[in-house]
């Protein structure tokens, strides 16, 4: 575990040494962050959109007490969504789809001998191809969970409307109190923070992958778990520390 | 010229190379030959830096390049170009842009037209002048060691050096390989490594030969020395190639001619 680890901060640092030229790895960054950022905005609008939803029905359906006000689902959908479930729901099935993207792609890469192609021509592999991914993540993250956020509570709002549950007044009520501005900034370090430990552990996993096809997919499957649970670790940490 | 001296690598304790000592010419096929598992690939890997090795020195032209400077040991790189066993082909770049990634890399003071007429001549001098739109996934495995051949000729290399570049070749496409690189290593005075078990490409392009067994250098000569060579583990190796054994049958059994009389080839 501490033998990872130490590995795990080398494979970061070699990462920030002997740096490619600025202007190949923002074109590099570009590259991925539509690969990652671009290419996630359907599943993360599906994904979003349907959890608002399902927040509002279910707390319309669980809020039978006829003292406490319907605008109430808005403002917990709203809660909800911006506090916990647009940055970590976002950011585990981002760890799904791009931390099983990146371990993968980088496995393959490692054993048809392409990252070795990299090194033999005296360009630093890490640099070149990690590095990237890396700063494509913590671009577009952010961007991703600002989107879920509006689509789930936009989400909430249909499924409040369209069912009866609440009246589309009473939802904007409850979704303008008592907000607090510093809860965006909070949900926007955790992402973040997710940014880095999905695409850093999912780098680690597939820059490292030794043998064939079999532990190209074993490498993928551990990064997808890996960052999940870092994820959620990190999720906890912060949430003690900063709120 | 590159000179190895001494080199020794071990893993877990399991010596690969024992204290190998050679030397590869400049403007020659530099052939390392030897059977699966007698540490050829190793050998190749700690010259070009991809592996360490436990003792012993590399010298690239007078310039070492076993721990030397981070920054000395990049410049040696930036004269070597590599073909490996599969290829190594970028999946996501065209053949155009796999050829054109060293220069893009290497030589940012190229300018984009300067770049395109050199990966047009380099694939033009591999066979490949209507290839460069197509994809990795598209071309023949004779065809993705011919890009790699003009990716690592690209940037001028001074150094060549090729993992078996006939693996999964059918014989045809093998020579066609074998007498690209031999050209192109006298036509630019560069210095190649091959690594190959292939009597084939001993005959043909075999200008000086390292036979290695079991980790350590038994013999080293040109390919019109080899077949008298005194060592029992080349002789038993050589002999063991279909090539040779055919050839053995040709004389043994009266020539060519006597063969198929006595078994003839079916006659479309």
């Amino acid at each position: 575990m501490v033998k990872t680890f130490g590995e795990f901060i080398l494979f970061l640092q070699s990462m920030l040494v002997r740096k490619e030229r600025f202007k190949t790895l923002f074109e590099r960054t570009i590259d991925e962050s539509v690969i990652i950022g671009v290419n996630s905005v359907f599943i993360v609008a599906i994904v979003s959109a349907f959890i608002g939803a399902v927040t509002c029905v279910q707390i319309s359906y669980n809020l039978v007490n006829p003292l406490i006000p319907k605008s109430t689902i808005g403002y917990m959908v709203r809660e909800m969504t911006i506090l916990e479930l647009a940055p970590t729901i976002t950011s585990i099935v981002l760890a799904g789809k791009v931390g099983s993207s990146i371990a993968g792609g980088l496995g393959t890469m490692r054993i048809t001998e392409q990252v070795a192609a990299l090194e033999v021509m005296g360009i630093n592999s890490a640099s070149y191809l990690v590095f990237p991914r890396i700063v494509a993540s913590i671009v577009m993250f952010p961007m991703l969970v600002i989107l879920a956020m509006v689509l789930s509570i936009l989400g909430g709002y249909l499924a409040g409307t369209l069912t009866g549950a609440i009246s589309a007044q009473e939802y904007i009520e409850g979704i303008r109190t008592d907000f607090i501005p510093y809860n965006i900034l909070f949900a926007l370090i955790k992402s973040v923070v997710f940014a880095f430990l999905v695409s850093a552990i999912s780098a680690y996993k597939g820059y490292f992958t030794t043998g064939g096809a079999l532990e190209v997919g074993s490498a993928s499957t551990a990064a997808v778990n890996n960052s999940i649970i870092a994820i959620l670790l990190a999720d906890f940490v912060l949430a003690a520390i900063l709120l | 010229m590159i000179e190895i001296h001494n080199i020794q690598k071990a893993f877990d304790g399991n010596a690969v190379l024992k204290g190998i000592t050679c030397t590869f010419e400049t403007g020659k096929c530099n052939l390392l030959l030897g059977g699966s598992g007698t540490g050829k690939s190793v050998l190749l890997q700690c010259i070009v830096g991809l592996m360490k090795p436990d003792i012993g020195s590399i010298t690239f032209d007078g310039t070492v390049f076993t721990n030397n400077k981070v920054g000395v040991r990049q410049e040696i790189r930036r004269k070597i170009g590599m073909l490996f066993q599969g290829s190594a082909l970028f999946d996501s770049m065209t053949v155009f842009e796999n050829t054109e990634f060293p220069l893009k890399m290497l030589t940012p003071e190229m300018t984009k037209e300067e770049r395109r007429d050199r990966v047009e001549f380099c694939l033009k001098r591999v066979g490949l002048e209507n290839a460069g739109n197509k994809m990795p996934s598209e071309i023949s495995g004779g065809m993705k060691k011919r890009v790699g051949i003009a990716r690592a000729i690209a940037p001028n290399c001074t150094y060549l050096f090729c993992d078996e570049p006939n693996s999964g070749l059918d014989p045809l496409t093998s020579i066609k390989i074998d007498e690209l690189i031999h050209e192109i290593t006298h036509e630019y005075n560069i210095t190649t490594a091959i690594i190959t078990h292939d009597m084939n490409s001993v005959v043909e392009i075999g200008d000086h030969i390292i036979f290695l067994h079991k980790g350590l250098k038994l013999w080293d000569g040109t390919k019109d020395e080899i077949l008298n060579a005194q060592v029992p583990e080349l002789k038993e190796f050589i002999f063991s190639s279909s090539l040779v054994r055919a050839a053995k049958r040709v004389d043994d059994e009266g020539g060519l001619e006597a063969i198929l009389a006595e078994d003839p080839q079916p006659q479309s």
